[in-house]
C-alpha cells in the first residue's frame, strides 16, 4: 500500500512535520509525497534520507512527487 | 570534489562568508555589533519613511533592499520564482509585528544576537536561551498540528510587488528626497557606503537563497527532526564573525568590544526581558516559519505571505518606537514588558487554535 501525503501549498516546516508524522504512523509503507516548492522537496528528502529511506523525485508542472521507500523494501 | 558539492559543505561556506562580511560591516561603518541586523535595519527603514519618529534610528538601509532584490534575482536565475499567497496573511502580519517587537525589546534579530555574542556581549547568551525556549514552545504547537493553511498560486505580477517596492526604496536611498528621514546622530547615522551595503546585501541574499539559511529554523530543525543542516550554517557564521573580530583587532586595547554583560554597544543587560523578548521572537518566528532574513528572502522569491510578514515587521518597528515598547541602552521601554506579555499570550492562543 502506498500512503499519499499532499503537502502542496504549505510553507516550511509543515511539509516536513506532516511527512514525519506519516512515516511514524506507517513505518513499513512506501510514501508518495506531493510538494510544491524546491525547498519542500529538499527538506522532505533530507528527512526521509536521515531515516534510511530511498527517495525518488519526479517533477510535473512545477510540482514534485517524492516516492519515499523505507529501508529493506 | 564530491565534498564541495554536498549541501552541508555549501551552507558552511555560506555561513563563513556571511560571518566575515557581517563582522567587517561594523568596521566599514555600520554600528557596533550591528554589522548586519535585519530587525534593526528594518526599524531604520521604518524610521526613514517616517513611520516612527525616533530620530536616532532612521536610515534607508541598502542591505535590506539587497536582501530582497538579491533573492528575487537568484530565484529567477534558478527557476524558483513562484508567485503564491493566501495562507493566513493577517495572522502573519500580526506575528511579523510581534517578531519585531520581541527583537526591539532585546535589541536585535537572531543574526545580531549571534553577532553580539561574537562581539563579547554575553547578554546574547541569555537571549539565545530565550530564543531556543520560544522555538521549543513553537515546536509543541507544530507537533499538535498547528499550521497557517495552504498558499495557492497567484498571478506572477503580484509576486513582483515586494521587489518593485524595494526598487522604489533603492531610488529613494540614492536620490535622498527631502521627505526621507535620516539620523544625524546615533545608530541610524552609522552606515557603510551605499554601494558596499547594497552589494553585501546582494551577496548574502544569493548565499541565503541557495542554502535556505535561517537563524530560527536552524534551532527548530535540531529539536524537531534532529537535522543539523541549517545549524551548521549558523555555527559557521558565528565562528567566522568571532575570528574576524579578533583578527581585525576589535577585541584589542583600542577595539570596540570586550567580554561581559555591562557597557555593551547598543544593548541593555536586563536578563528577564532579553530572555522573554527573544522568547517571543522565537515563538512567533517558528509559527511563521522563519527568521526575519528568511522572510525577506521568501518575499523576494514571490511568496506574498512572506511579503505581508515583512510589512508586519515594518509595522511592528513603528509600533515599538511610537508607543515606547523598544528598549534602549538605558533599559527596556516603558511598555515593552507589557507588549511582550500580550504578544506571548497572542502566540499561544494562535498556536492552540489554528490546527487541523
Amino acid at each position: 500500500m502506498v500512503i499519499e501525503v499532499d503537502v502542496r501549498g504549505f510553507s516550511c516546516p509543515i511539509p516536513v512535520v506532516k511527512t514525519k508524522q506519516a512515516i511514524e504512523a506507517n513505518p513499513k509503507e512506501v510514501l508518495s509525497v506531493l510538494v510544491e516548492t524546491a525547498v519542500s522537496r529538499e527538506n522532505v528528502s533530507r528527512l526521509a534520507e536521515s531515516k534510511g529511506y530511498s527517495v525518488e523525485a519526479t517533477e510535473t508542472d512545477g510540482e514534485y512527487r517524492l516516492t519515499l521507500t523505507p529501508p529493506g523494501k | 570534489m564530491k565534498l564541495l558539492l554536498t549541501p552541508r559543505f555549501r551552507i558552511i561556506i555560506a555561513g563563513l562568508v556571511f560571518g566575515v562580511l557581517a563582522a567587517l560591516m561594523t568596521n566599514w561603518g555600520n554600528p557596533p555589533n550591528m554589522g548586519i541586523c535585519v530587525a534593526c535595519f528594518l526599524r531604520d527603514v521604518a524610521g526613514a519613511l517616517g513611520l516612527h519618529r525616533a530620530a536616532v534610528v532612521q536610515y534607508l538601509r541598502p542591505e535590506i533592499i539587497g536582501f530582497l532584490l538579491g533573492a528575487f534575482i537568484t530565484a529567477y536565475a534558478f527557476g524558483e520564482f513562484r508567485s503564491r499567497g493566501g495562507a493566513s496573511p493577517l495572522v502573519r502580519f500580526i506575528l511579523g509585528a510581534l517578531v519585531m517587537i520581541g527583537a526591539l525589546v532585546f535589541l536585535g534579530c537572531p543574526i545580531r544576537m549571534m553577532l553580539r555574542i561574537a562581539g563579547g556581549d554575553l547578554n546574547g547568551m541569555v537571549a539565545l536561551a530565550g530564543l531556543i525556549t520560544g522555538v521549543l514552545v513553537g515546536i509543541l504547537f507544530l507537533k499538535r498540528g498547528f499550521n497557517l493553511g495552504r498558499a495557492t498560486r497567484i498571478h506572477p505580477l503580484v509576486g513582483w510587488t515586494m521587489p518593485a517596492l524595494m526598487l522604489g526604496l533603492l531610488l529613494l536611498a540614492i536620490f535622498k528626497p527631502g521627505f526621507i528621514f535620516a539620523s544625524e546622530t546615533g545608530p541610524g547615522a552609522m552606515y557603510a557606503p551605499l554601494a558596499v551595503s547594497l552589494v553585501i546585501g546582494l551577496v548574502v541574499s544569493f548565499l541565503a537563497q541557495r542554502t535556505r539559511m535561517c537563524f530560527v529554523g536552524a534551532w527548530r530543525d535540531v529539536f524537531l527532526v534532529r537535522d543539523f543542516y541549517l545549524l551548521s550554517g549558523v555555527i559557521a557564521f558565528f565562528i567566522a564573525a568571532l575570528v574576524t573580530n579578533y583578527v581585525v583587532g576589535n577585541f584589542g586595547a583600542t577595539g570596540i568590544y570586550h567580554w561581559g554583560f555591562t557597557s555593551q554597544p547598543i544593548a541593555h543587560d536586563n536578563h528577564l526581558w532579553n530572555f522573554l523578548g527573544m522568547g517571543l521572537l522565537g515563538l512567533a518566528a517558528t509559527l511563521i516559519g522563519g527568521c526575519p532574513l528568511r522572510n525577506l528572502i521568501l518575499a523576494g522569491e514571490g511568496d506574498t505571505d512572506a511579503g505581508v510578514t515583512v510589512l508586519g515587521f515594518l509595522a511592528g518597528a513603528a509600533i515599538a518606537h511610537n508607543f515606547l515598547l523598544a528598549s534602549s541602552p538605558n533599559g527596556t521601554g516603558a511598555w515593552g514588558p507589557l507588549a511582550v506579555t500580550i504578544g506571548l499570550v497572542f502566540c499561544v492562543i494562535i498556536g492552540l487554535v489554528m490546527r487541523e
